[in-house]
């Protein structure tokens, strides 16, 4: 019936249909770092906000394309002769798209205003929000907790952060490098990690799940290879982690293992990565991620490698492989990155790492649970 | 005349290398300025081409990290500075006195001064390949361009032909202001200048307002990295936020810069091919003039993520957003333009008409960033590369195609072929939106920009695959582009003088146009005032005041050629390699040689004599 006879507002209806098909062609929730799959409230709202714009916009395109279109084919010169009327303009007119398109960005902004200041600071409760530290360095994530039972004293970890659901949980960021910027897209959008700024943000988990972060400041060579993982558990598996993280990690007595554990002093490794977690409050960190508990993180190298099963737990096989491949050559895996760059067993030929060590560190290394 | 030593008579060489170098005539100026900025939009195009195809598939070791960064560093100055700048800068030389009814600009020496100088920066940029080119990104954030983050000279090549390029840029921006004020001719007032014209001259006053912060920023940057200040070193109580808002209150009113004068273009071949005047010409020049001055509070929306506060950001949120509406004012103006007019689809027009559909992709994207909230998604992420190409290349670049097929039959005395034009446009207008669309996706998807790679199982394999699929398209498209107009220079149909049915004063005048444009200074009675002689009353010819009139043109007294302003620009190009190559005795030398030169040529330069017209140098 609708086809027997062209309707105008059938065509208009089907532009706007079109565009708003190609909008939305490219939403893949389903991936890693989707920003249409928000798990918490910041990210949520993000959402929300682009989705009104993304319509109203498609549909101001859609309008405007169509008279674009409309008009350049229905006006086509047919006389090489002919001369339309000459019309200046018309007062009225021009009024009318100004005020109208001035009230609408007005409005948007005044609607989205509302939920930036609800992104900038984590809501009032009467309690603080959990607070951690998040510190970008070239080109890996580290991260601070409060320790539980001494104020005075942090817990420090790398890579890979545990946070409890269905609370808000503040993030300090800071950085000891250049620019970096914190984010993982299914929780909210992204904060920079600028030197000395104080900057800061907050969001929250709604449910459990793995949630993939990504440094979004361009930060240097290796700027691609600075990835990190935030693993939102329930309240009471948190706190155990973190009990678990503020222990001292007991390496293998496995001879292999052991022999590791020397070597990892005499190829000067702990000049860079330590291996015990609980610091004061404040202190310089290392130069390279904690490697405290590196045997237990589902990723190696900032993200870039997973150690992973499908279930999240790790795989004893990748770990040591993993492990294997960034010793063998990091530069490979991350280039640019200080370890190649300065380590005496890279720079010094007469002191580069046997098969025999890096066999010893990785049983050693994938011992610290 | 002189018994001073160093004047040395005016060059006198109406043809070859020496013309070109000596030459002081705006229109030759135009064609070099075109030509270098062309050739420089195709190297800047070649490191988009190896970045695409890096990116084309998950984990591929096409380029390297450190060459990638470099890649997309050196593309990004290219493109804003080498190419839409002085593509913009060789349309002013060519159209505006043209336009205006003048015989030449206000400085001519000054004018092959401002080329000579923008070729200097340029090539000292693209040199910088050699040795290794910045990887800081286009926007140079500290502390990446620290001595301690970056040693070598490639930052040193990038802060240095800035600076060149600052020179060439304020040289050309205060000679178009002077020449569009003082140079129009008789009743040509200026609410009856052509809508090219005033989007110039607005251009022209963000230009000379603009350049000088980049330039202070560039000059605390040059300190800190030679001579150990502070600037932006945070550990000696430096900020490294103040270089982004140095760097963005230049770098917005930047992009009006760039669009403005594609906005001019399309407000001329608009009209033209609908052979109605433009809808509310002063209302179009009104909203370039309010987005020229709203450009200036804009900036912070490229530091939404920075951390400036909510409050900041809801201020900057609201400006951006109002933006948004002198730009669909003139949206809007452009199709009642064309509304009831007598539309003819040649290739100007269509790239026209593509131009306004593909900026306002970018436009209706730049209302998504601009609102913060939702940018904190966006912001570095594949869809603000999308926003920019949206509106630099779907917009700047589209309406300078159309303006080269719109004037090249003025500037070369030839035609263009018409199917190959067109051809040129499908190509683009598929192209750009395979590879540009996509860029939305991947964003929104969580894909970072300025990655030199990606793994497997991100989910932007495809989309990534695609966009470098429309690369190719496009690199197709300029392909037909450059030989269409290489063969349509050398051997096209000879063009009338008005081939278009033109309304402003460069159609009334013979196609190429004589050395001296008019004969007689044209009077100008109304806004299209060659529309209106053809079609309306006819015109009065008056010889301007001190005019002859002669027939002949014999006693047009014009500007001169000169060697001097290509000996200064030479001079600050050999001082500026020398400065590059900071710290050993050799380059200081060098760079002391470089003054020296410029010195000299400053000199000759205003003790040049100026040749008694009455010897007549043959026009």
């Amino acid at each position: 019936m609708f086809f027997t006879k062209f309707n105008p507002r059938i065509g208009w209806l089907g532009i706007l249909l079109i565009v708003l098909l190609v909008s939305t062609i490219g939403c893949y929730p389903e991936h890693n770092q989707s920003t249409f799959d928000p798990h918490g409230p910041v990210a949520s709202r993000q959402l929300d906000i682009f989705v009104w714009i993304l319509i109203g916009g498609s549909i101001v395109f859609a309008l405007v394309t169509a008279a674009l279109i409309y008009a350049a084919i229905k006006y086509r010169r047919r006389d090489e002769n002919e001369i339309p009327k000459q019309v200046h303009g018309n007062l009225r007119l021009e009024i009318l798209w100004t005020v109208i398109p001035a009230i609408v960005v007005l409005g948007f902004s005044v609607a989205s205003i509302n939920t930036l200041f609800y992104a900038a600071d984590p809501p009032d409760t009467s309690k603080e929000p959990l607070t951690m530290e998040a510190i970008g360095h070239q080109w890996w994530f580290e991260f601070r907790y409060p320790h539980p039972d001494d104020d005075s004293k942090q817990i420090v970890t790398a890579n890979e952060v545990y946070i409890p659901i269905g609370e808000p949980v503040k993030i300090n960021l800071e950085s000891v490098d250049v620019i970096h910027s914190f984010w993982v897209p299914k929780l909210a959008g992204k904060v920079d990690m600028v030197p000395s700024e104080g900057n800061y943000m907050w969001f929250q988990a709604d449910g459990p799940g793995e949630f993939f972060g990504q440094c979004a400041e361009y930060c240097g060579t290796s700027h691609s290879n600075m990835k990190f993982k935030v693993i939102a558990v329930e309240k009471t598996d948190f706190e155990s982690w973190l009990r678990d993280q503020a222990a001292t990690a007991v390496a293998s007595t496995d001879p292999l293992a052991s022999e590791g554990a020397a070597t990892f002093k005499s190829a000067g490794c702990t000049g860079c990565h330590a291996t015990k977690t609980v610091i004061n409050t404040g202190s310089k960190g290392r130069v390279g991620p904690n490697l405290a508990h590196v045997g237990s993180r589902r990723h190696l190298a900032a993200g870039m490698m997973d150690n992973s099963n499908d279930d999240g737990t790790v795989n004893d096989s990748y770990l040591q492989e993993n492990i294997r491949k960034w010793l063998q050559n990091p530069e490979k895996i991350k280039p640019g990155n200080i370890m190649s760059g300065q380590a005496a067993i890279y720079q010094d030929p007469n002191k580069s790492l046997t098969e025999k060590q890096i066999s010893a560190l990785v049983a050693y290394l994938t011992s610290l649970r | 005349m002189s018994t001073f030593p160093l004047v040395i008579p005016r060059p006198v060489h109406p043809t070859g290398l020496w013309n070109w170098l000596t030459t002081i005539d705006h229109k030759k100026i135009g064609i070099l300025y075109g030509v270098t900025a062309f050739i420089m939009f195709i190297t800047g195009g070649i490191e988009a081409t190896l970045m695409r195809i890096q990116l084309a598939a998950p984990e591929q070791d096409i380029v390297s990290a450190a060459v990638y960064n470099q890649l997309f560093t050196m593309h990004g100055t290219t493109m804003i500075f080498l190419a839409i700048m002085p593509l913009g800068a060789a349309f002013f030389n060519f159209v505006i006195p043209l336009q205006i009814g003048a015989r030449d600009v206000a400085f001519p020496r000054l004018n092959a001064f401002s080329y000579w100088t923008f070729l200097a920066g340029a090539l000292m940029l693209k040199f910088s390949w050699i040795g290794g080119a910045t990887d800081a990104g286009w926007f140079g954030y500290a502390p990446l361009t620290s001595i301690d983050q970056n040693p070598g000279t490639g930052i040193d090549f990038w802060i240095l032909s800035l600076q060149v390029l600052g020179i060439a840029s304020l040289a050309a921006a205060f000679n178009f202001i002077v020449t569009i004020i003082n140079m129009r001719a008789p009743g040509m007032t200026m609410m009856r200048l052509p809508l090219f014209t005033w989007m110039t001259f607005i251009t022209a006053i963000l230009l000379v307002l603009a350049f000088p912060v980049i330039t202070v920023a560039l000059i605390e940057l040059t300190l800190d990295r030679y001579f150990a200040f502070n600037f932006f070193n945070v550990a000696q109580g430096g900020s490294v936020v103040l270089w982004q808002h140095l760097f963005w209150v230049f770098g917005h009113p930047e992009v009006y810069i760039l669009i403005l004068p594609a906005m001019g273009i399309v407000s001329e071949v608009l009209p033209t091919f609908s052979r109605k005047p433009l809808f509310g010409y002063a209302t179009v020049v009104l909203a370039g003039v309010i987005i020229a001055f709203m450009g200036w509070m804009v900036w912070s929306h490229h530091m939404f993520t920075v951390g400036l506060g909510p409050v900041a950001n809801a201020v900057f949120t609201v400006t951006t957003m109002l933006i948004a509406v002198p730009t669909g004012i003139k949206v809007f103006n452009w199709i009642g333009t064309i509304w009831g007019g007598s539309i003819k689809l040649n290739t100007p027009m269509l790239f026209s008409l593509g131009f306004i559909a593909m900026f306002l992709i970018g436009g209706v994207s730049g209302v998504m960033h601009a609102v913060s909230a939702s940018d904190a998604q966006q912001q570095d992420t594949y869809f603000i590369p999308a926003h920019i190409h949206y509106v630099l290349f779907g917009g700047a670049i589209m309406a300078l195609m159309s303006g080269i097929y719109y004037w090249f039959p003025k500037f070369t005395g030839k035609m263009f072929d018409e199917k190959m034009g067109k051809l040129h446009f499908w190509l683009m207008i598929v192209g750009q939106n395979v590879t540009f669309f996509p860029m939305h996706f991947v964003g929104m998807d969580g894909m970072p920009r300025r990655i030199y790679t990606y793994v497997e199982g991100m989910g932007w394999e495809m989309w990534n695959g695609v966009a470098t699929f429309g690369a190719f398209i496009l690199v197709a498209g300029f392909l037909v582009f450059i030989y269409n107009m290489v063969i349509s220079w050398k051997s096209g149909a000879k063009a009338p003088s008005d081939p278009w049915d033109g309304r402003t004063l460069e159609w009334s005048i013979p196609s190429p146009p004589p050395e001296y444009n008019f004969k007689d200074i044209p009077v100008v009675h109304s806004l299209d005032d060659w529309w209106a002689t053809k079609y309306g009353s006819p015109r009065k010819e008056v010889p301007a005041s001190g005019g002859s009139g002669d027939q002949e043109g014999h006693d047009i007294h014009l500007p001169q050629p000169s060697y001097w302003p290509f000996v200064v620009s030479a001079g600050i190009f050999v001082a500026g390699y020398g400065v590059v190559f900071n710290q050993l005795i050799l380059p200081w030398a060098i760079a002391g040689i470089g003054v020296f030169i410029g010195f000299v040529g400053v000199y000759s330069w205003s003790l040049e004599p100026v040749n008694d017209p009455d010897e007549n140098q043959g026009h």
